[in-house]
């Protein structure tokens, strides 16, 4: 079992392997040279293995809290919390006057309140019902667009380019320190995440049989909700938007690997990475020269997976 | 002797709602306790409280003779094992991942699991005769072998104290039979051991249990032995139904519905 386990993290690390390899390999740039390799492509693989890595963790997280499958950093809102907390601390200039650090930490406030009032508002009594949590999401995001735009169009029209980029999420360059603060973020996060990974299995048979089983639940849950914020500021903070990466890998790995979240944790962290990084090569290569948003080829995938998993919950649970 | 678990004076509302209005009970160790009732009864917030999942608007629940609020929840599962009534299940569990759990309350923070947790559940899968499901998804057994697995989760935590709710629900005669005997000889196997379940079966309440105690809109109608409980009177009383009782050559009593009179 524990050996079986090892073999699956170590393939999936390879994999990961190959497709940072591939990353680095592929471009725009007919004959790329070692600044373009080193300078460009790999800050940008590192910071989509990142940001994939923590929203797909971060989703396989939420799923298990809520006792949901279909719980994504996205579809619950969480995201677009995030993503206001960082747009509002570019507005007020905190990236000048606290440095590149300062809004990753405002996003991170900002996905911690929104998921505070997912559950307090959806989840009320522990199993958070399909419908009450996909209701409160879509009402999240909307509100949370219509203030990014808001705020973007209000502090500085040069940055109204940006919008876009924000609310589709896409993997751009970004100076080291940030780099540097969104890997710090994300290791917190999963470091929680690894820590309460065999809780989780209990939480997801029902807040009363894990407390049954000895399970401090709203401990648990405190812990949790600060992990998934940690890693989904840190990832919003430098990519926007970025859809269903939490539906998705999760998803696939739960169908071949099974329920235990002491697998399904890391693994997630390892897959999301794998999955963001081709992903984003895909964005950049298949319309070259010009760059799709890799958020916009997240959701083209995303959105069919989420409406058959949403039809199967549906089916499953029929009140 | 100090009971294993104990409710002085339980009550508790759920809004307006009076379900427990001071309810009184006990568990001695070597007996097995039944409740039953009409729906509606309590019986299952009464066995939430005495979890201490539930903290009853008034009253005190003891573990082992102590408030049960003075203990952790961990250290509760250490002594006291839950059979719930079954729910939704999120994901395609194992069944032998189900039983596994019950080794939590043991294992330390990252949940490994040692190999005399593992020696303990396979031991579990044998003793209730599946075995050949622990590859299965949970999601997909039959109510009644759901059950088993519940039963075998408690049975892998290793504690001496169990509540257990309708634990024979959806079981057929036979499977239901085989649990209460087994209960029975888990129950004789060691002299600290004690069980508390809910059921609305009269007719294996009645063969199997050392005490029984009638519920009826919150408050214990009746308690003592089966024989002593189960008379035409009561269920008149408690369930509004007409049976017909007869005691066999061992003086144990069978309960015959024959219809309702309300």
């Amino acid at each position: 079992m524990t050996r079986s386990r090892a073999a699956v993290l170590v393939t999936l690390a390879l994999a990961l392997a190959v497709a940072l390899a591939v990353s680095l390999l592929v471009g725009s740039a007919e004959n790329p040279t070692r600044e373009i390799v080193l300078e460009i492509r790999l800050p940008r693989a590192l910071l989509a293995a990142l940001v994939g890595a923590g929203l797909a963790t971060a989703g396989a997280l939420l799923q298990a809290l809520l006792q949901n499958p279909l719980a994504d950093p996205y579809v619950l809102g969480i995201s677009g919390g995030a993503a206001l907390g960082g747009v509002a601390a570019l507005a007020l200039g905190g990236g000048v006057w606290l440095g590149a650090g300062a809004v990753p930490l405002v996003a991170f406030a900002g996905a911690l309140g929104a998921s505070l009032l997912l559950y307090a508002i959806a989840a009320a009594g522990g199993r958070a019902p399909a419908h009450s949590l996909l209701l409160t999401g879509v009402v999240f995001n909307a509100f949370a667009s219509s203030l990014i735009v808001f705020a973007t169009s209000a502090a500085d029209l040069a940055r109204v380019a940006g919008v876009f980029l924000w609310l589709i999420g896409s993997i751009r360059l970004v100076e080291p320190a940030l780099l540097a603060a969104v890997a710090l973020l994300f290791a917190l996060g999963l470091g929680i995440a690894l820590r309460f990974a065999y809780s989780l299995n209990l939480i997801a048979q029902g807040d009363e049989t894990a407390s049954h089983l000895g399970v401090d639940v709203p401990f648990v849950r405190r812990w949790i909700l600060a992990g998934t914020a940690l890693m989904i500021g840190a990832s919003v903070s430098v990519s926007g938007l970025i859809g269903f990466v939490g539906l998705i890998v999760p998803h696939v790995l739960r169908l071949s690997l099974g329920s235990d979240h002491r697998l399904i944790v890391p693994a997630s962290a390892l897959g999301g990475a794998v999955f963001l990084v081709v992903a984003d090569t895909l964005a950049r290569v298949v319309l070259a020269p010009t760059e799709l948003p890799v958020g916009a080829l997240t959701a083209l995938v995303g959105g069919p997976v989420f409406l058959v998993l949403l039809r199967r919950e549906l089916a499953r649970l029929p009140a | 002797m100090t009971a294993l678990v104990e409710a002085r004076g339980v009550a508790h509302r759920f809004g307006a709602n009076p379900v427990l209005r001071g309810v009184d009970l006990a568990l001695a160790p070597g007996k097995l306790v039944v409740v039953a009732g009409p729906n509606g009864a309590g019986k299952t917030t009464l066995l939430r409280a005495l979890a201490g999942v539930l903290r009853p608007d008034a009253g005190e629940v003891s573990l082992a003779g102590r408030a049960i609020t003075d203990w952790s929840r961990r250290e509760v599962a250490q002594r006291l094992a839950v059979v719930p009534q079954e729910g939704a299940l999120a994901f395609p569990f194992s069944v032998r991942e189900m039983v596994a759990l019950g080794r939590a309350p043991f294992l330390g923070p990252f949940g490994r699991e040692s190999a005399d947790d593992v020696t303990r559940t396979e031991a579990a899968l044998a003793a209730l005769e599946i075995r050949e499901l622990a590859e299965r998804a949970y999601p997909t057994l039959s109510g009644g072998e759901k059950r088993r697995v519940l039963l075998a989760r408690a049975l892998a935590q290793g504690v001496d104290m169990w509540l257990l709710d309708e634990p024979t629900a959806h079981m057929d005669l036979g499977h239901g039979l085989f649990c209460f005997a087994w209960l029975r000889e888990w129950l004789s196997a060691s002299p600290g051991r004690g069980v508390l379940l809910v059921t609305h079966d009269l007719v294996l309440a009645a063969r199997f249990a050392d005490e029984l105690v009638l519920l009826a809109r919150g408050s214990v109608a009746a308690r003592g032995a089966p024989a002593d409980v189960l008379t035409a009177e009561r269920l008149a009383d408690v369930y509004g139904v007409e049976a017909r009782i007869e005691r066999d050559p061992a003086g144990r009593v069978l309960v015959s519905p024959l219809r309702a009179i309300r």
